[in-house]
């Protein structure tokens, strides 16, 4: 009986008993004008990262709409990468992943492998992403993805590793990217650096919307809360 | 950690406030009248092909990355895309020329390369349904990181299994020359049945691949389907014969001859084995090769876009 239960679900296609539907994001409603720069803040497992991925039309919501003037894209080229291709492999597949044209590419090419820095300590490009170093593969690939220009730029936290000098070189192109793209959403737990570059923020919670508001107000009602 | 430093404004600045002649809009009616666009949505069909046809570069550096990632970690490197199927040719030489040598009423130098060829086929397709399921399910990170037609996943998977099988016929070529079967004309044949067999295949792999987002436990089912799918295409014995031998009804022997699988199988042979003649061919074999590779390549395609805008979901 159970068995046949089971099996009527996945024939209509039915949530299944076992397998919980969880709402990660519920009922967030908001309007962002271009030019504006967003925050995201909210505990772990709060729903920002699928908001963002919802924004972006990558995992559509079961039920309401997202309208966007432009592709919105998530800055990140992670999942199309291969550990065992090399490096320059990886920037010619990940370039052509996130859509950009093999002339391009190869424009851009040099300046992708100076910026990550790769080849600073030998030919290191040449040979399989597995033989990196976490930081050196963390470098690459955020330098394969910033390599692009977006309309609406998405940005998950954490995405500045590496050493302190790449650090600081991937802000300024963050900074450079923010300025070409029309609207940016940032997701951070880093309360300084939503100060920082947000000009407006929004608070979620177990997947509601709690606050949206100018940064200070909103930030400033977060750390109370989170203080407690 | 700062990731994004930049003070472009100095403590509270007041957030850009909706226009007033915008109050009171829906979210749909504000989205109309300033031309926003769906985020996600799916094209139409055309727009989709067309989306498609533009990330071609993408879809062959993905199939050939997959095929290099395969073996890159392995000592002798690619020279395991020709040894595979090579051992596995070796294998089925021993197993059914030597042990058994239970060929029916064909000579051992027709039969061994009847068999393989028929083995080397019937894996294309194989391969291709089993890619094509996982192709969404198994690559959701994907899916939801980057924008691109859904479709150049299952398309780049079958793609990857043509390059398999084209090193495969290396070793099949081989091994006609070393029975005996030199090239002639008729291996000319090759060149469109591989051509609409691929194209079955993707459209398999495109229908599989939808079902497989929704239902990822066909993986687990799909071997068996397969396996059976193997036996009922006449792939390691002459179907029409074995069936005959059991007086089977004639309408099941012309059935099961004109499945897509022992189709493609019964062309490749006719076009490189010479003692495999026309008269072991079904019926209107053409019009039936070229019926499935349509029929899927359409259905699966079409198929496939229906649900483009849900694959993220998973």
């Amino acid at each position: 009986m159970y068995k046949r239960q089971a099996l009527n679900r996945i024939v209509r296609r039915k949530p299944s008993a076992g397998a919980r539907e969880v709402h990660a994001v519920k009922g967030v409603s908001f309007t962002a004008y271009r030019g504006e720069a967003i925050g995201l803040i909210g505990s772990n497992g709060s729903g920002k990262s699928t908001l963002l991925k919802a924004i972006a039309g990558l995992l559509p919501a079961e039920r309401g709409k997202v309208y966007t003037d432009g592709q919105p894209s998530l800055l990140g080229v992670n999942a199309a990468l291969m550990n065992d291709l090399t490096g320059e492999k990886n920037v010619m597949l990940g370039g052509l992943a996130m859509g950009m044209s093999r002339e391009q590419i190869r424009e851009r090419y040099q300046d992708i492998v100076d910026f990550s820095g790769i080849n600073e300590k030998g030919d290191f490009i040449t040979l399989p992403m597995r033989t990196y170093s976490s930081g050196m593969a963390a470098r690459l690939r955020f330098s394969i993805a910033a390599a692009k220009d977006h309309d609406v730029l998405m940005i998950d936290e954490a995405l500045a590793t590496g050493d302190r000098a790449f650090q600081k070189r991937s802000e300024a192109r963050i900074r450079e990217l923010r300025k070409e793209a029309g609207t940016v959403f940032l997701v951070s737990h880093n309360n300084k650096s939503i100060r920082d570059t947000c000009d407006r923020v929004l608070w979620l919670e177990r997947g509601e919307l709690l606050m949206d508001g100018p940064t200070d107000e909103v930030v400033r009602a977060y750390e109370k809360e989170t203080a407690r | 950690m700062s990731i994004v430093s930049e003070t472009t404004h100095d403590g509270a600045v007041a957030v850009s406030a909706p226009p007033s002649p915008d109050d009171g809009l829906s979210a749909a009616e504000l989205a109309k009248k300033y031309g926003l666009a769906v985020s996600g949505a799916r094209p139409g069909l055309a727009e989709y092909a067309r989306q498609l046809w533009e990330r071609r570069h993408f879809i062959v550096a993905f199939s050939r990355a997959k095929l290099t990632a395969q073996y890159s970690q392995a000592k002798l490197g690619q020279v395991w895309q020709v040894a595979t199927p090579l051992l596995n040719a070796v294998v089925y030489f021993f197993i059914f020329g030597v042990l058994m040598g239970a060929h029916g009423s064909m000579s051992r130098s027709t039969y061994i390369p009847f068999l393989v060829t028929g083995v080397f086929v019937f894996t294309f397709t194989q391969s291709s349904a089993l890619a094509g399921v996982r192709a969404i399910a198994g690559n959701l990170g994907l899916v939801r990181a980057l924008h691109f037609p859904r479709a150049a996943l299952p398309v780049s998977f079958a793609l990857q299994q043509l390059q398999q099988l084209l090193y495969s016929m290396i070793v099949l070529a081989l091994l006609l020359v070393g029975f005996g079967h030199m090239p002639g004309p008729s291996w000319l044949l090759i060149l469109p049945t591989l051509t609409l067999q691929f194209v079955f295949n993707t459209g398999l792999a495109l229908i599989l691949a939808r079902m497989g987002s929704k239902t990822p436990d066909l993986a687990q089912l799909l071997p068996f389907v397969l396996r059976t799918w193997m036996y009922a295409s006449g792939v390691m014995y002459s179907l029409a014969d074995q069936l005959k031998k059991a007086h089977a009804p004639h309408w099941l022997i012309d059935v099961l001859g004109a499945n897509p699988a022992a189709v493609y199988i019964d062309l490749m042979r006719f076009s490189l084995i010479d003692g495999f003649g026309a008269n072991k061919l079904p019926p209107h074999v053409w019009a039936l090769a070229g019926g499935w590779a349509l029929l899927l390549g359409v259905g699966g395609f079409v198929y496939f876009w229906k649900a483009e805008e849900r694959y993220g979901r998973g």
